[in-house]
Formats: structure tokens, sequence, C-alpha cells
């Protein structure tokens, strides 16, 4: 069995060019490499560090006082410090980036470096960028107050409305790396960092780009958080931190709300093979769906629907996945609502499932890139990292085959979970490559 | 506030906040050209300018500032009166 188990007819799409009549668009299939990752999360600041984490199960969860004096329901968050990047990135830069495109800076940093793509060869070349993002709140929360205090506009400064906008990410990326490829930004609630991959596996697929750095960035301060703990969504289990995110435990109580920068570089395998670039993956495959329900209360169909269009997309049979990286955030309805779409689409097939989310409480925008890097890690490294604090298993887990323990073990596919607010689903299929 | 307390505390803003080079602040040449000025560095200096010398720079005043020492006169003008 080669390594994501191709079927015949898939392999013919992928070595024959699809050429339609005189005068008509020409489609090309091609197939999507990955040959960079960069991460930047409470479980670390780099690919070794986070490799260390998520093998021995650590949790990246802490109590912040502050957040309690400021009103919060829950002081629950992952922990995050901002990168100090005076010296690194020109005064206007610096200034031009909020905090989740700081995260996002050094993640990419890290991923052009693993892909070999240096300064010279973005400038030269068409390399795109889209990315996941949805907010820079606290951005907009600092030009208000000082617009209210100064009421003089100009006083905001240059800078401000670059950080305030939600295409924060990708405007800054795309001018600092100098991208001449396709630039815009994914904002697809805690999907935003799964459909940028998506998006960008379907426009190299399709020969439309070669090269696309992509990802998901989420802002971890508490303004940015403060509308999500009104709703009462988070952990309060608060003398506990690192026990607090618990997804298919039947003691959950909820979310904890973290961030970072993660970021992917995928590539159509030519152009990889072209560069003789390190292949860490494969992109083949990417379902979506919208619940068309309720704003906030997940549903099983919507998921469900999702992961079928993934792997009818990815050309595999059931029993090829290994892994499932689940989008478990530790709530109870939506943990057993993706429970119960798995267990639809998957039926008997039992891959091992668990939810990173454990560690590193959930990413939100960043979330779906975060949960792709991590999945490509274990592949490379060769492990399934455990669903930590998993002591009880909730009623729905009865028919997930979950681990709470790091499993050492071969991985040739792996499918990625996300959903978000408003029912949007993502799912990715990455397989380890194979020729 | 004497003119050469604002050459210097100009120069420091400069040097500190805008990051430029000491070599690079030359009274007599085109002030956006020598410090690579654009149009949205002179926002920022404008809100500098409120920070460290405590009034609103009137933008269509600026437009006769050819050199740094345009623009210190038009600083110690403004301080000064």
């Amino acid at each position: 069995m080669v390594g994501c188990t191709l079927d015949v007819s898939r392999k013919r799409i992928f070595q024959k060019k699809q050429v339609r009549p005189l005068g008509q668009a020409k489609y090309i299939m091609k197939r999507v490499v990955i040959t960079g990752i960069g991460i930047y999360s409470c479980l670390g600041t780099n690919v070794d560090q986070v490799r260390d984490a998520l093998f021995q199960g650590k949790s990246g969860i802490i109590m912040d006082e502050v957040r309690k004096k400021m009103g919060f329901r829950s002081g629950l968050t992952g922990n995050l410090e901002r990168p100090q990047l005076k010296g690194i990135l020109h005064r206007r830069d610096r200034a031009r980036l909020a905090e989740e495109g700081e995260y996002a800076y050094l993640a990419t940093v890290e991923a052009l470096e693993g892909a070999g793509m240096d300064r010279d060869f973005l400038a030269d070349g068409e390399v795109g960028i889209l990315y996941g993002n949805d907010s820079s709140a606290k951005a907009i929360i600092e030009s208000a107050d000082l617009m209210r205090e100064k009421q003089d506009t100009m006083l905001l400064g240059s800078a401000s409305i670059f950080r305030s906008m939600n295409s924060t990410v990708t405007m800054n990326l795309a001018t600092i790396f100098k991208l001449k490829g396709v630039s815009f930004t994914i904002s697809g609630a805690c999907a935003s960092g799964s459909h940028s991959i998506g998006m960008a596996y379907l426009l190299i697929q399709s020969g439309m780009q070669e090269q696309i750095i992509c990802g998901g960035a989420q802002e971890i301060n508490a303004e940015a958080m403060a509308s999500f703990d009104g709703l009462s969504a988070f952990s309060t289990r608060e003398s506990t931190p690192q026990e607090a995110s618990r997804p298919f435990d039947a003691g959950r109580d909820g979310l904890i709300p973290s961030g970072g920068g993660a970021t992917l570089i995928l590539e159509s395998l030519e152009s990889a093979k072209k560069r003789d670039a390190k292949i860490l993956g494969e992109v083949i495959g990417y379902g979506f769906s919208s619940n068309g329900d309720h704003i906030s209360v997940p549903n099983a169909e919507g998921p469900a629907r999702a992961l079928e269009l993934c792997m009818k997309n990815s050309g595999l049979d059931l029993k090829a996945v290994d892994y499932i990286n689940a989008h478990a955030t530790s709530t109870p309805v939506g943990d057993m609502k993706e429970a119960e779409s798995i267990d639809r689409v998957f039926g008997d097939v039992k891959p091992v499932v668990s939810s990173t989310k454990s560690m590193t409480g959930h990413e939100c925008w960043m979330a779906g890139a975060s949960e792709a890097v991590y999945s490509l890690i274990m592949m490379e490294n060769d492990f399934i990292a455990p669903n930590i604090n998993l002591e009880t298993p909730g009623k729905e887990a009865e028919n997930l085959n979950l681990t709470s323990k790091t499993l050492e073990q071969k991985l040739n596919v792996v499918i990625s979970n996300s959903f978000g607010f408003g029912g949007t689903n993502a799912s990715l299929a990455l397989c380890r490559f194979s020729e | 506030m004497q003119r050469e307390q604002v050459v210097a505390k100009i120069s420091e803003i400069l040097i500190d906040e805008f990051e430029i080079e000491p070599e690079q602040i030359m009274p007599d040449e085109n002030m956006l050209e020598t410090l690579e000025i654009d149009s949205l560095d002179l926002v920022d200096i404008v809100v500098l300018i409120e920070k460290h010398f405590g009034f609103k720079v009137v933008t269509e005043e600026m437009s006769d500032i050819d050199t740094l020492n345009d623009f210190y006169d038009y600083v110690h003008n403004r301080t000064a009166s």
C-alpha cells in the first residue's frame, strides 16, 4: 500500500492534462504538496518545541487574573508571549502588524525557511497568500479609545488602519515578503484556517497558482475574547488550568480561548520537485458545508457533509484514514455533535481520534491551520498526540476510538476537522507523500 | 523652548522613534529624501509632534517645509507662539 492509497482513477486525473476544446479554459489537476510549516502557539514558538509538547501531552493553558479584574467570567487562556520584533522588522512594518500579525509573521518566517524560499525567490516569483483571520479587535478598540480621547483622527497615526482591518495579516505579510500572487484573507470563524488551506489547495490544483502561503492567526488578548466570554462558553475550572480543556470528557465545562499563528507552504508537486524542496506531506482532500441552522449551536449533519465531501474529494477509502484531529473544543454540545458526525461517516471504521485542543485550548481563527500543522508534525514523527484530560469519556464518545495517551505509530492519512460560528464547516485530508 | 532644544529633541525623536540613522540627519538637504519619509510617515510625524511638543500641526503649514532646518524653524516658531 502506498502512503496515501491513491485509487487508479485518481492517479489518472493527476497524470493527464484535461484540455477543453479550443477557445475554452484549460484545466489541469495538479497534486498539491506541503513543503514548509511554521507555528507560534501556546505549546511552543517553533516546530521543534511544539513537537515535544504534543508528544508529552503538555498543556499551554494558564489562569490570567487580569481578566477577572476586567469582569471576565473565566480567566483561563492559552499562554502566549508577544514577540519582540524590534531589530527584525522595520519600524513601519512593526507598527502595522497587529498582535495576530506578529504571530503569523514569525510562523511564516519559519515555514518559508523550511520550504527553502528566500526573499529573492518570493520577490522574483508569483507566490500567493491566503490566510485565515476573523478579527483584529484590540487594534480597533485602541483606535476608538484614542479617537474619543484626542478628537482628531490624524492623531491615530498611519498604522492604525493597517492593524485594524480583517485582512491585516495578508496585507502586511504580502507587503513584507513582497508577494506577487493571490492575496486575501479568509474569514470563516473558527474554520478560517482550514478554509485557507482548502482554498489554496484548490487554486494550486487547478493550476492558477504554483505556491501559496496559507495558515491562520488568532489574537489572544482579553479585549478580543471578552464578548466570547460573555456567552458563558468558557470553562471556569480556574483552580486547575491545565485540566480545564477536556474535549469528550464527561466533566468538561467549556472551552478555553487561545491563539497564535500557524503557516503552511502549499505548492504544486512540479514546483516542489523543480526546487528540490523537502516534501512534508500532501493535501489530498477538502470538504466544506454550512449547517443552515443556528448561529452558535452546532449540528451533526453539516459536519458530516463536510467530512463526506472531503473523503469523496480525496478519492480514498475510509479505511485509509489513520487519525482524525477532531475540532472538539470541550463544549458538551459541540463535542457530541462532532462525535455523531464522525460516527455517521466512518461507522465501523474507527480511526484514532484526539483533540489537540485539550492541550492548546481553542485557537479559533487559527485552529484549522495549527491543527493541520500539529497533524503534519505527528505524521513526520510517527505519533498521535493524546487527548489529555480524558478521564471519563462522555456518552457520545462511546462510538469513537479516542486516545488519552500518546500513540507511537506511523500515520499515512490524517483528517482535520474545523467548525465555526454560523455553522461553517471544513475538513481536510492530509497524507504522507508518496510518488 | 530654544531652537537648539528643538533640534536636539527632533533628532532624538527621529533616531529613537523613527529609527533613522544619525548620518541621515542632514539639516540643509531635502527632508523627505534624506530621511526616506513617505506620505504615511508624515502622518506619524504629526502624531509625534503633538506627543512631544504639545501642539497640533496644521498640515497646510507643513507644505512649505523642504529641509530639516525648515522643519526645526516651524516647530520652534509654533512652540514659541
